[in-house]
């Protein structure tokens, strides 16, 4: 086993881009900033990029740790480093914040110049599409051409699929983990439950609580309660927790009881207290709006059509928000296609947050996968 | 069960011979991918494998092959019609539980069948059975409580359910360890290939 390490301390940088970009919802940013970190070291040609696309609370911090806050490791650290299965001593890695994002990105809690206001409210809609046409720009300030591979989890890994639909030539290996080609409608009603909860906030403020002072952190807090049931497994959350009384016995009130019920409650305030509501709102639209396959009359054999990259997928057993049969369902379009593609169906008992987690099997398969790219 | 040695060889040997050049090929079952390898060296094909056990695939990875990490008693459902030229079963018929519907599978999904297999009427098989123990041997590895087979057929019994299910069998190839055998496969063959179509 090749020894591996931490990318170590790592700085955020930032990228202006002052031609107007023309989102799919019709609006536009007429200017913008992309806050974003890279590991590694571009070669001469630069073909050993990889840019890596964030879920819907991650953000650019992919790896390593910030100075002075040793608790700031990335959220993708277990893969990216030197001698990890992202290898950053052959690849150049790229993480970047979406637009709309609040890590530093252009987002509702930017500065509206048009109104000498943040944002808020007004932030337009933006979608996959519009952050991959983003990243584009990014990856031309970089002098990228194309991309070695775009990965991503969940909503990364409809993203990298994107970028293999909007950038065909630009993108050598598409990498889409525990994603699908659409939200389910299961999916997008669990969504709507996350958005009302913010929504009916009092402090919510119509999406202008900056100027209030305030933020609508109950609302936060339940959807991301709830969003957080759903990454879990039935399996996983009877494991961790069971049935365990905080107080070893029942003590008939609302306050915790049982210990799910404190790990939620912690998990909800620890979102709350960092994550924007307006970016959980915007967010949870652009994976509702995602659909390929929306061009071509529901057709996603035809909307993969034009794909010209590899494909790598991995999906997980015990994933029900991101069911397995749905990476099957971009699998067989794409072999519909003639594409090249690869499957892993990693038997895991962590749910849809295994993407994140360090299995074996699925980081063997990905290690491989990085191995055989050339750059 | 995939397997490396002489008899392995001959095996792909005989497929290479039997697949068109630049044919599209789907391997059940593929191992570490090294019939795939051995298709596309011999005869450019353009392969893709399906192999259910995580270390199998991740050495496919390794070397560079398509493979989809799919349970094959599923079936083939989410493939197309006639969406290979050749969908490929080497030594793994035995080890699969719906053999009827896979081989419909098989054919519905590929232009034409190749599928291998040990023959377990082969003499020394017999003989085993006759002195009162389940064969073991180079084509059978396995001890009766350790075996992934789940099914015993010979090769006369495999035609019979070719004949009933109007499966064409366009060409037959049939081994003893690496000898190729023409006179009553059967009795003297360990191992048996078959090309088959509609």
């Amino acid at each position: 086993m090749t020894a591996t390490r931490s990318v170590g301390i790592v700085t955020a940088q930032r990228a202006r881009f002052t031609e107007p970009l023309l989102l799919r919802s019709g609006g536009v940013l007429p200017a913008y900033e992309l806050v974003y970190e890279t590991y590694g070291t571009l070669n001469a040609s630069g073909s050993n990029a990889v840019l890596v696309c964030h879920a819907l609370s991650g953000s650019h911090h992919v790896a390593g740790v910030y100075a002075d806050q040793p608790k700031s490791t990335g959220w993708w650290d277990n893969l990216v480093g030197p001698g990890k299965p992202l290898d950053t001593n052959k690849f150049f890695v790229v993480g970047v914040n979406n637009l709309g994002g609040c890590f530093g990105s252009t987002g509702p809690m930017s500065h509206n110049p048009a109104t000498d206001r943040p944002w808020g409210a007004d932030f337009p809609f933006v979608t996959v599409e519009d952050w991959v046409d983003s990243h584009a720009r990014l990856a031309d300030q970089l002098g990228i051409q194309s991309w070695a591979a775009v990965l991503g989890g969940s909503l990364g890994g409809m993203q990298a699929l994107a970028w293999t639909l909007r950038y065909p030539e630009r993108v050598r290996h598409g990498m889409v983990i525990a994603a699908a080609p659409t939200l389910s409608t299961e999916n997008i009603a669990f969504n709507e439950v996350a958005r009302q909860a913010i929504l009916t906030d009092p402090e919510f403020h119509g999406g202008n609580y900056y100027a209030h002072g305030v933020v609508p952190a109950r609302g936060l807090r339940l959807a991301r309660m709830l969003g957080h049931i759903t990454y879990l497994s039935d399996d996983a959350m009877a494991e961790k927790f069971g049935r365990k009384l905080r107080h070893g016995e029942h003590k008939y009130h609302f306050d915790v009881e049982y210990e799910i019920e404190s790990y939620l409650r912690y998990q909800g305030d620890k979102f709350a207290g960092f994550f924007d509501a307006n970016t959980y709102l915007l967010t949870t639209k652009a994976l509702d709006y995602f659909d390929p396959a929306l061009d071509f009359e529901g057709d996603l054999c035809a909307s993969l059509a034009r794909a010209k990259a590899k494909f790598f997928l991995a999906s997980f057993s015990t994933d029900w928000r991101f069911a397995p049969a749905r990476s099957r369902e971009i699998v067989y379009a794409l072999l519909h296609n003639k594409r090249e593609v690869s499957y892993v169906e990693i038997d895991s008992s962590a749910g849809h947050d295994s993407f994140l987690l360090d299995n074996p099997h699925y980081h063997a398969a990905m290690r491989a996968y990085f191995q055989n790219i050339e750059v | 069960m995939r397997r490396t040695g002489n008899q392995n060889r001959r095996d792909y040997d005989v497929i290479a011979s039997w697949v068109q050049p630049g044919a599209r090929v789907l391997d059940l079952g593929c191992g570490d991918g090294s019939l795939l390898q051995h298709l596309a060296d011999a005869r450019q094909t353009h392969g893709y494998g399906i192999e259910r056990d995580s270390e199998r695939v991740i050495a496919c990875i390794q070397n560079g092959i398509n493979v989809l990490q799919i349970d094959l008693e599923q079936g083939l459902s989410g493939f197309e019609d006639q969406q290979f030229d050749y969908v490929v079963m080497s030594l793994s018929l035995q080890a699969v539980h719906n053999t009827e519907r896979i081989l419909s599978e098989m054919l519905r999904v590929g232009n034409e069948v190749v599928v291998s297999f040990p023959n377990f009427g082969y003499w020394r098989h017999r003989v085993s059975i006759n002195e009162g123990h389940m064969p073991v041997s180079d084509s059978l590895p396995h001890q009766w409580y350790n075996t992934p087979n789940v099914r015993f057929f010979t090769m006369a019994d495999f035609e019979q359910l070719c004949a009933r299910r109007s499966i064409c069998v366009r060409e037959r190839a049939a081994f003893d360890e690496d000898q190729l055998v023409d006179v009553d496969p059967n009795n003297f063959a360990s191992v048996a290939l078959y090309r088959l179509g509609r």
